[in-house]
């Protein structure tokens, strides 16, 4: 009976290995717009500065992550709630955001991505005139 | 179903999101008894277990915590981790996402029996709070002889 447990272990062991390879963990983001631009907050708890990429494809922001957690060899998983090591992510931005002048930084996991908006697009007041 | 207004703005994965919590409703989760201190899928924060010969890990996801804040203690096999993450909140702002967990949270997990409460380890680095607890060493496989 203990044979029978452990092969059908293995075989779940290597469903989510492949499954690993392919499911990225969707990070939880808070997003905000100001006068001066888009903040876009990330949670990517595991990566570290040299592990974390941020693209810009024309219109496409994406960020992508791969957590780096040391584990001991050998290691049997009880429990888990994240099931993947790599952080996958990506919006689509605007005409009007400046896509060139993005500013990221990375602390304690959390990724904070400034976009700011042109300079010809940030508000202006006008002036009504009486007369 | 009902249908809701902003589901083209929302896009497709939100959408698929909302039918998969109305079928959890539905279906009150799996049909397989949990834990008893079992919580809810996406709780804050996120925590793996694993364990080895000689000791447990634990790995909390929490980025963005200030380490001192956190209360993490131990009562034999019972290991609970508390903490609050304050976000700050830009003032005159528009948000138009709002997904990171903001406020308290605590977390308890039984781990095995045979872990010391005495010979625990915890580290916070990139926003990941790792607690090592070794296990005790009688509880460790032995030979017994037969006389």
């Amino acid at each position: 009976m203990t044979e029978t447990k452990d092969v059908s272990r293995q075989q779940a062991g290597v469903a989510q290995d492949v499954k690993q390879q392919e499911q990225a963990i969707l990070p939880a983001v808070d997003i905000f717009e100001n006068e001066s631009g888009i903040t876009v907050q990330a949670d990517m708890p595991g990566v570290s500065r040299d592990r974390l990429e941020v693209h810009i494809d024309s219109d496409t922001l994406a960020i992508e992550g791969l957590a780096d957690i040391p584990m001991p060899e050998a290691m049997d998983a009880i429990y888990a709630d994240i099931r993947s090591k790599r952080y996958q992510r990506s919006f689509s931005l605007s005409r009007e955001l400046d896509a060139e002048r993005i500013e990221a930084s990375l602390k304690d996991g959390v990724l904070t991505l400034h976009i700011p908006r042109r300079e010809e697009h940030k508000p202006r007041r006008i002036e009504v005139q009486t007369g | 179903m009902f249908g809701t207004l902003n589901t083209s703005r929302a896009g497709l994965f939100d959408e698929i999101r909302r039918m998969e919590r109305e079928m959890n409703q539905l279906f009150g989760g799996s049909p397989w008894p949990n834990s008893i201190r079992a919580v809810a899928g996406g709780t804050y924060p996120p925590i793996n277990i694993g364990s080895t010969p000689e000791q447990v890990d634990v790995y909390l996801f929490a980025a963005g915590l200030n380490p001192e804040t956190l209360d993490i203690s131990i009562q034999q096999n019972l290991l609970t981790v508390a903490g609050d993450r304050k976000l700050q909140v830009e003032a005159g702002a528009d948000y138009y996402r709002k997904e990171r967990h903001d406020g308290g949270f605590r977390r308890v997990v039984t781990l095995p029996e045979d872990v010391d409460p005495d010979q625990v380890e915890a580290s916070y680095r990139d926003g990941v709070l790792h607690v090592m607890i070794k296990r005790r060493e009688s509880t460790r496989p032995r030979q017994i002889t037969v006389k």
